[in-house]
């Protein structure tokens, strides 16, 4: 392996699969879980407690269910998507809007009820009311955002699956390592393994950031 | 000349399945402070929740400015009052930033905004505290900016629900010094839920009281402290002495009523032999050495034992039996100078026109 050309390649495509998968886990959870702490309908604790249960998916599971699914005599097997990037994307998604989801929910349901009633009292609209509680909810909403990429930067069993650790095209940091161990290069693994943990402290440490500027401000 | 705001015709209002306020008719004067008393529980929230179309009534009308509700969306309409809750409730943002929060939803711009929000924490005296961030204030501080954040809105109706009740004593007086000075200042018409009574007299241009979710009683806040129309509402105003008698002899307008042994004269229209309860405010109650009592106005004299003497405030309350039981309320100097203590014979006089007859039914 030429360590830094390679390595590089395989980082880069690292983060930019997990940033886009929380990035569409974020679009999807942030409403969903909104929904489902301020919506009153039938079912809300049940669809609740399914995505609290999402929340601790094995990502093994994740990656059967989408290589079933994109596996050639698939359901969507013409789509030609097992063993790219974007199969990767979406077995990631799968993992991380449910803990995105979860935490959103969980963040707006911490706030008092009576906010609701203090922000439509006050002539917010609908949507002004929602977006005036994101805002208040900011530090449990970011916290949501990185336990959503933690939980796909790290995982292995569903990038594997779906990804087939295809060298330059579907080998992530997380396949990697699982690869190098298993030749028996542990020197490169090990280095591959602190940058793995150097991507996921900068990225926290920059949400991090952003997060108590919040809390000061 | 004075018009109506907002009219309530045959409202009822369900929570959760449960009827939790009936109000036949209720109307809110232009320009006027009304204030809503009632114990916890009573409904008076629900009033509030309803009058800012947060609550839906189950059936009824809120008839504003002469039009019916389906003539503007709730959110139209909530654009043109202001709710002030109970407890602040600001945003975790700038005090600034807060009073300018109900602004920005109505979309007005940036210098608009900084002129009015200026003004207002001015006037709340608490322009110092512009960018503080508004979870650290204290609980005075806090409820300033709350009252700023509404008052910044200009509202046609402004609706606070109990602000003060978790005030210390001086930032609370001192609140609701300010209070009553602006809303004089800018006629808004005010709704002000509230369980005190000293603060429903303090603000009130008249009183509504609400009882087990049912209006009982609106008037001027002379009328309902001095004559309610029931016993739930004398009680709660704070009449102690509630007797059961039977007018014995009307003349000119004057009623005497016998109650046991003693007679009482009271003013006011009753039949004679009509049966009815007399009530009578402890602090309208005035009491004497026996040897001291001097020529009196007072109409009535009743002469007693004192029963029991309690603290109450910065004032006491006399129990005095004579036979039945009578409540005085004096202040601590009386009680000394008097000498007054358990046991010792008392004499009490009150106005004939501080007695108020509410007609028995049974």
């Amino acid at each position: 392996m030429i360590f830094d050309a390679e390595v590089l390649q395989i980082t880069l495509l690292s983060l930019k699969i997990s940033a886009l998968a929380t990035s569409i886990s974020l679009l999807i959870g942030l409403p969903l879980g909104t929904l489902l702490a301020l919506g009153k309908f039938p079912g809300r604790s049940f669809f609740l407690s399914i995505v609290n249960t999402g929340m601790g998916l094995p990502p093994v599971v994740v990656g059967l269910m989408v290589a079933m699914l994109l596996w050639r005599s698939g359901p969507l097997g013409d789509l030609k998507l097992i063993y790219t990037p974007v199969a990767i994307i979406i077995a990631q998604t799968i993992i991380s809007a449910p803990v995105v989801t979860g935490l959103t929910a969980a963040a707006l349901q911490s706030l008092d009820p009576r906010f609701r009633l203090q922000l439509y009292g006050l002539g917010a609209s609908r949507l002004q009311m929602i977006t005036s509680l994101w805002r208040e909810a900011r530090l449990p909403l970011l916290a949501a955002l990185m336990a959503g990429f933690g939980s796909v930067i790290s995982e292995v069993g569903a990038s594997m699956m779906v990804g087939g650790n295809i060298r330059f095209q579907t080998r992530v940091l997380t396949t990697a390592i699982v690869l190098e161990t298993g030749k028996g290069h542990f020197d490169l693994a090990i280095a591959l393994g602190l940058l793995l943990l150097l991507i996921t402290f900068l990225v926290n440490w920059a949400l991090t950031w952003i997060q108590q500027r919040g809390a000061r401000r | 000349m004075t018009s109506p705001l907002l009219d309530i015709r045959d409202l009822s209002v369900t929570r959760g399945g449960k009827p939790v306020l009936r109000i036949d008719a209720l109307t809110i004067t232009r320009g006027d402070v009304l204030a809503v008393v009632g114990p916890n529980g009573a409904g008076k929230s629900s009033l509030l929740l309803t009058l800012a179309r947060l609550l839906h009534p189950e059936h009824g009308k809120l008839i504003f400015h002469g039009n019916p509700p389906q003539s503007e969306s709730d959110l139209a309409y909530r654009r043109r009052i202001a709710l002030v809750l109970q407890d602040p409730l600001l945003f975790d943002r700038s005090v600034y930033e807060n009073v300018a929060s109900g602004l920005r939803f109505r979309g007005l711009g940036k210098d608009e905004i900084r002129l009015r929000v200026e003004k207002w924490l001015d006037r709340l005296g608490i322009a110092s505290l512009a960018h503080r961030r508004a979870t650290e204030l204290s609980g005075g501080e806090a409820q300033r900016v709350n009252l700023a954040r509404a008052l910044v809105l200009e509202p046609e109706l402004l609706l606070l629900d109990e602000p003060f009740s978790a005030l210390d004593p001086p930032t609370h007086k001192r609140l609701l010094d300010d209070l009553s000075i602006l809303l004089t200042e800018t006629q808004i018409t005010t709704v002000f839920v509230t369980h005190d009574l000293d603060e429903a007299l303090f603000l009130g241009d008249g009183v509504a009281v609400i009882l087990e979710g049912e209006l009982r009683q609106k008037g001027t806040p002379e009328s309902v402290f001095t004559a309610p129309t029931d016993l739930d509402v004398a009680a709660f105003v704070g009449i102690e002495t509630v007797l059961p008698g039977r007018v014995v002899a009307v003349e000119n307008g004057q009623v005497t009523v016998g109650v046991g042994e003693e007679k009482i004269e009271a003013v006011g229209g009753a039949k004679l032999d009509q049966r009815v309860y007399i009530c009578l405010r402890p602090e309208d109650v005035t009491l004497w050495e026996p040897a001291a009592l001097p020529t009196s106005s007072a109409r009535n004299l009743l002469r007693g034992q004192i029963q029991q003497i309690l603290p109450h405030g910065a004032l006491v309350r006399v129990m005095m039996a004579c036979p039945f039981t009578l409540v005085a309320l004096v202040t601590r100097a009386s009680i000394q100078s008097m000498s007054l203590a358990v046991g010792a014979e008392v004499a009490a006089t009150f106005k004939a026109s501080a007695v108020h007859l509410i007609p028995r039914g049974d």
